[in-house]
């Protein structure tokens, strides 16, 4: 059995890697082997997926706390691409057998991609810095997680599916796969109440994530796309996996074919659309997921005058509509001729705790149509009813007792819990001297480094407070120099990281 | 989903079951509703989209069930036409999950988001179950919601430059994610083929398995068995040549093991039963037949480590960034259901639910063979795949529906090869599968 060593320095950062890029070691790619363990393998897909994949310098590729790639990979699930210092040597050893590939090409659009998906590699660093550290109290303001009980209303409505599933009068198979009729019309009645959106313009999911994948399915590889920079990564990911995208540039930080709409403070979190080059598709987040700014409707109102003087469909993703606290529109529709150039995505994942449960919508108006006339609506129907088969009906009973009275009742309190939490960070933030962003309509605050490096910022407070954050650039080249602070949390791991910064910064 | 009449798409279903009409066909006209400033995006309707001839097959028939249902309102229309299980969840599952559920309300009990791959306790129950002594483990083990969402994040997976070969007829999941994800180029319109796809024959002269030495190469080989329509199992001489024919070629087979579980010889039940396999296949599973959960929602794919593209790169490594960016996990009350129906209770309640089925199977083998028809299928299977020689599917789809009130699957939704075929399932309560034998006998 033969095997490829690699000796690979410790320390970090080391500018010298910058040798050992993709160029030099794709063509040049070693025979493999087939390890003969699973911890050995792990080793090997690390490798594999250092050596194929771009050693990037941007911030967005990174790795664990140290090089140890056996520990740094637990399973083959692993993607550790990153900075790797020093000499990385491939040595195979004497006796080597080539070990059988298929004669398929590897898709070069997931080529493309950097690094793992953002969250997971959070979830990584998270794990290594636990295992570093197995005495200390980790808190997670990194990955937005929900972390307060579902209310009983909603979660006994979910039991009482489940057990009405083993009765004959109760048992349902196969649901539309556009969502239960109830659902959909409640949905619609609930957040689209006088906007003119209906219950077959509802399709009802297993969460936003999957949607923004299906969408990009519907529109194809030859659509263009805009983004806000930063935005959650799912939009530029999953634009490059459709192969909409050119390659990573590395100086700049961003894919070719993309245009990035820069949120900054210095244009108060809103594009200038006079800079943005016409896109046919149009990804708008808000309440906006990292920065935590919420359009306003003057603001949303150009938004939607852009996309219609450049024939574009706006994605509007709405998951956070409902912790707006002032009157910033809660729903692209609010805005007169949206109808005709947007579709909005969402989630109950952030209202009702539904992280896990799974259950989302995407709202299409009929009014919305391609150049050849042809509705989308339609086409999304065929990708839902064929790469889709609908969601949980168990998790869609749960939904429908969300938007009961009582249930939306329930979910404002959630709601309300986590803001409550935001206000604390914020506060933090403010009064160690901080430029602090978001935090007012949505459970993110957006805290200022200026001059710094996300990641490394990310590293300290890690280190120093074993309080996990999200690093800004990991959304994109302008979220570089700021870090996401999530304030979902039990009040009393809010509160220990608010002590703990109050610590480190003071 | 119906037309609304205000929109600029008018969709012609051709309602008429009377015999020799052809296929249902649905006429798209764009046009403006007669408001000349009805706003376009400039946004181009996706090609790959456009080139997908039919609706989906399933909706259709539920549209077609719909109709009927309308035009006799007095009748018990019996549907052996979707796929659907109808026999109420085993106790031990539908507990765990109302106790799963429950127990989100507690604060101990609560979780958020699970790993994207599935939960590790439930990974392992099914390494163990259903690939005990394959060498799969469970890191290889991804969990979803269900079959027809992995298929489409394989195609994801895979890219528009792939190219496929499936068998035909075949469950149309794998040809319609194909053409949408633009790997099947045109069609052409006779036939109803693509283009770009390599279609295995297979019928009974060759006793349902594809002369492999008269397919091209391709990419991909997706490879169903228990195969959904034809119910017909591949012996395991037959995918120890699938196997072969695959590593010879450089391929990788998806293999969609969903029925598995009805399998009554000792045809395999694995595609991993085969030496080298791991090399060369994905197998893709769901527990919608097996434990009732096509609503539910949960299922899972295998990609073993060691299957490598041709630059020596894990296909695994990829699959799991498109279940950590396309997907966000299956419902963790669905994968505890999942759980469930694997303990030794839930396993043991889960395949008396299968036996059932298969006794309805052999109920409607016996009542179709009595009537002197040619009956495949419905022994691995709670499909059963009927031939009317001569005939077009459709016209007798809707011969069937018309005179018993029972709703089939034509044959030809599956593929050319399917034209003279009738798909039965096996699913329903038994006195609608003794009362639809009964009709079908007087049919002739």
């Amino acid at each position: 059995m033969a095997a490829i060593l690699f000796s690979v320095s410790r320390s970090l950062w080391n500018p010298r890697y910058e040798r050992f890029r993709k160029s030099k070691f794709t063509t040049h790619y070693p025979a493999r082997t087939v390890a003969s363990s699973s911890a050995a393998f792990s080793k090997m897909s690390a490798i594999h997926q250092i050596l194929s994949t771009s050693i990037s310098s941007s911030a967005s590729a990174f790795i664990g706390g140290h090089t140890n790639l056996k520990s740094a990979t637990k399973s083959s699930n692993f993607a550790v691409a990153g900075k790797i210092s020093g000499v990385v040597k491939c040595v195979a050893s004497a006796a080597e057998k080539t070990a059988y590939t298929t004669k398929v090409s590897r898709n070069e659009n997931m080529a493309k991609l950097q690094a793992g998906y953002l969250f997971p590699e959070i979830a990584r660093r998270r794990a290594a810095h636990m295992l570093k550290y197995p005495d200390a109290k980790v808190i997670s303001l990194g990955i937005g997680d929900t972390t307060e009980p579902i209310p009983d209303v909603i979660t006994s409505a979910m039991s009482k599916r489940s057990f009405a599933l083993s009765t004959f009068d109760g048992y349902s198979g196969y649901g539309a796969e556009q969502g239960e009729k109830q659902l959909r019309a409640a949905i619609a009645s609930t957040y689209y109440g006088d906007l003119g959106i209906q219950e077959d313009d509802i399709f009802v999911s297993d969460g936003a994530k999957s949607d923004i994948s299906r969408l990009q399915v519907l529109f194809g590889s030859n659509v263009t796309m805009a983004v806000q920079d930063p935005s959650y990564p799912a939009y530029v990911d999953s634009s490059v996996i459709l192969g909409q995208t050119g390659q990573f540039q590395k100086d700049v930080e961003k894919f070719e074919n993309i245009e990035y709409m820069r949120c900054t403070p210095e244009n108060g979190f809103f594009p200038d659309l006079s800079t943005v080059r016409r896109t046919d598709i149009i990804f708008f987040c808000s309440p906006n997921n990292p920065t935590g700014y919420s359009a306003s409707r003057e603001q949303l109102t150009k938004l939607v005058q852009f996309a219609k003087e450049n024939g574009s469909i706006i994605v509007y993703d709405s998951a956070y509509a409902m912790y707006v606290s002032d009157d910033s529109p809660k729903s692209i529709f609010e805005i007169p001729g949206a109808k005709e150039v947007a579709l909005e995505v969402s989630s109950f994942s952030k209202y009702a705790g539904f992280t896990g449960v799974r259950l989302g919508w995407t709202a299409i108006p009929k009014e919305l149509l391609y150049s050849d006339g042809f509705p989308v609506a339609k086409d999304f129907n065929r990708i839902v009813c064929t790469c889709f088969n609908g969601a949980s009906n168990v998790a869609q009973a749960g939904g429908l007792a969300c938007v009961s009275a009582e249930g939306i009742k329930a979910m404002h309190e959630v709601v309300g819990f986590y803001k409550e939490n935001t206000s604390i960070i914020v506060d933090t933030f403010n009064s160690l001297g901080f430029k602090v962003y978001g935090g007012k309509n949505a459970p993110y605050v957006w805290v200022h480094f200026p001059g710094q490096s996300s990641w490394e910022v990310f590293g300290e407070i890690l280190e120093k407070t074993h309080v996990v954050t999200t690093p800004g650039s990991g959304f994109g080249p302008a979220g570089e120099g700021f870090i996401r602070v999530s304030a979902f949390g039990h009040r009393e791991n809010v509160l220990e990281a608010c002590r703990r910064f109050k610590q480190l910064y003071k | 989903m119906q037309p609304e009449s205000d929109t600029t798409f008018s969709f012609a279903i051709s309602t008429s079951i009377k015999l020799g009409r052809p296929s249902i066909r649905k006429i798209f006209t764009s046009q403006d509703n007669g408001n000349v400033t009805s706003y376009r995006t400039k946004v181009a309707r996706n090609p790959t989209l456009e080139r997908l001839q039919y609706n989906y097959l399933f909706p259709e028939i539920s549209a077609r069930e719909l109709e009927h249902i309308k035009k006799y309102p007095n009748a018990k229309v019996i549907s052996l036409g979707i796929g659907d299980t109808t026999e109420p969840l085993p106790d031990v599952v539908a507990s765990s999950m109302a106790n799963y559920a429950h127990s989100l309300s507690t604060r101990t009990g609560y979780r958020g988001y699970g790993a994207e791959q599935g939960s590790k306790e439930l990974r392992k129950a099914i390494a163990e179950t259903f690939y005990k002594d394959m060498g799969i483990k469970d890191t290889e083990v991804f969990v979803s919601d269900g079959a027809q969402c992995d298929i489409s994040r394989l195609q994801l997976l895979f890219g528009s430059k792939m190219s496929i070969a499936v068998q035909d007829p075949i469950f149309p999941a794998y040809i319609d994610s194909s053409v949408i994800i633009g790997q099947a180029g045109d069609v052409e319109k006779e036939s109803g083929s693509y283009k770009n796809i390599q279609y295995m024959k297979c019928e009974p002269e060759n006793s349902f398995f594809p002369d492999l030495s008269k397919t091209g190469r391709t990419d991909v080989i997706f490879f169903c068995s228990p195969n959904n329509p034809t119910g017909h199992a591949a012996s395991r001489q037959q995918l120890e040549q699938v196997v072969r024919f695959a590593q010879e070629n450089g391929s990788i087979i998806v293999y969609d093991s969903a029925y598995a579980v009805y399998i009554s010889d000792e045809s395999p039940r694995s595609i991993y039963e085969i030496p080298g396999a791991e090399k060369v296949a994905i197998e893709v599973s769901s527990f919608s037949k097996i434990a009732g959960f096509t609503g539910v929602r949960l299922g899972w794919t295998v990609v073993p480590k060691e299957l490598l593209y041709s630059n020596g790169f894990p296909v695994i490594n990829d699959f799991n960034r498109i279940v950590c960016t396309c997907f966000n996990g299956a419902s963790r009350i669905a994968q505890a259901g999942g759980l469930a129906s694997l303990s030794k209770e839930g396993f043991k309640a889960v395949i008396s639910l299968i036996d059932y089925y298969k006794e309805n199977a052999e109920i409607l083998l016996e009542t179709f063979k009595s009537m002197g028809l040619r009956v495949y299928g419905g022994v691995n299977a709670p499909y059963l795949w009927v031939h009317f020689p001569g005939s077009n599917s459709w016209d007798v789809f809707g011969e069937i529906l018309e005179k018993t009130h029972i709703i089939t699957v034509p044959g030809s939704g599956f593929g050319p090869a399917g034209k003279e075929f009738i798909r039965v399932t096996a699913f329903g309560q038994r006195e609608n599968i003794l009362e639809a034998s009964r009709r079908l006998r007087s049919f002739l």
